[in-house]
């Protein structure tokens, strides 16, 4: 089971990267969990200073930006 | 990392790294670099963090719209940092340069400030951050 984790506190480029997100996992088949992160204190354990960042179990792949789908599935692989 | 400094939504940060060594000159580094912090000129990061290659402190630092390195001296220990994890696109304020030598600079607040006058001028100044 992969964790997909967003952090962001809910602005429209993080709602967008969960969208593309859910997409790319969806489209994998791969057995996820979305998990919002949405505090700025626990945004920041993960050392990330930007937002939207994208997390999968626990490990940083994306910070102030939304990766495309393809990107997603090629890192859930 | 400071829990009093916010994240920036969507991009657009400018990251101030520090020396903060152990010599007086590496002090000034790190308060000037607190002060453009307190400032919202820019936002003082994890040197260590690059160093150590933590990957979310690696990332941030790739997606920063402008990255300043203050070294307190010659031997540029930020800039070789910065180079070494791949980092090349980015400013430097060397306190030598600025007259601010090892072993004779007193920490103080007219020498932090000046630091941080020159930080402001490198980072176009301004600036606001949420958190």
């Amino acid at each position: 089971m992969r964790t997909i984790q967003i952090l962001g506190t809910g602005c429209p480029k993080c709602k967008k990267l969960t969208e593309v997100a859910e997409l790319a996992a969806k489209s994998t088949g791969v057995a996820y969990t979305l998990e919002k992160v949405t505090d700025i204190n626990e945004i920041m354990k993960f050392g990330v200073m930007m937002t939207p960042a994208l997390a999968i179990d626990g490990d940083v792949k994306t910070v102030g930006k939304i990766p495309t789908v393809e990107d997603i599935c090629r890192m859930l692989a | 990392m400071s829990t009093q400094q916010g994240t920036g939504c969507c991009g657009g940060t400018k990251l101030i790294f520090a020396c903060s060594g152990a010599a007086d000159v590496g002090a000034v580094a790190d308060l000037a670099a607190r002060k453009l912090t307190r400032e919202g000129v820019g936002k003082m990061f994890c040197l260590a963090g690059i160093g150590g290659r933590v990957n979310g402190i690696m990332k941030t630092t790739e997606a920063a719209e402008t990255i300043l390195a203050i070294d307190g001296c010659p031997l540029g220990c930020v800039k070789h940092c910065l180079e070494q994890a791949g980092f090349t696109a980015f400013r430097q304020i060397q306190l030598a340069d600025l007259g601010l030598e090892k072993g004779k600079t007193a920490v103080n607040d007219t020498n932090i400030a000046k630091v941080a006058a020159k930080g402001a001028t490198m980072l176009g100044g301004g600036g606001c951050y949420p958190g």
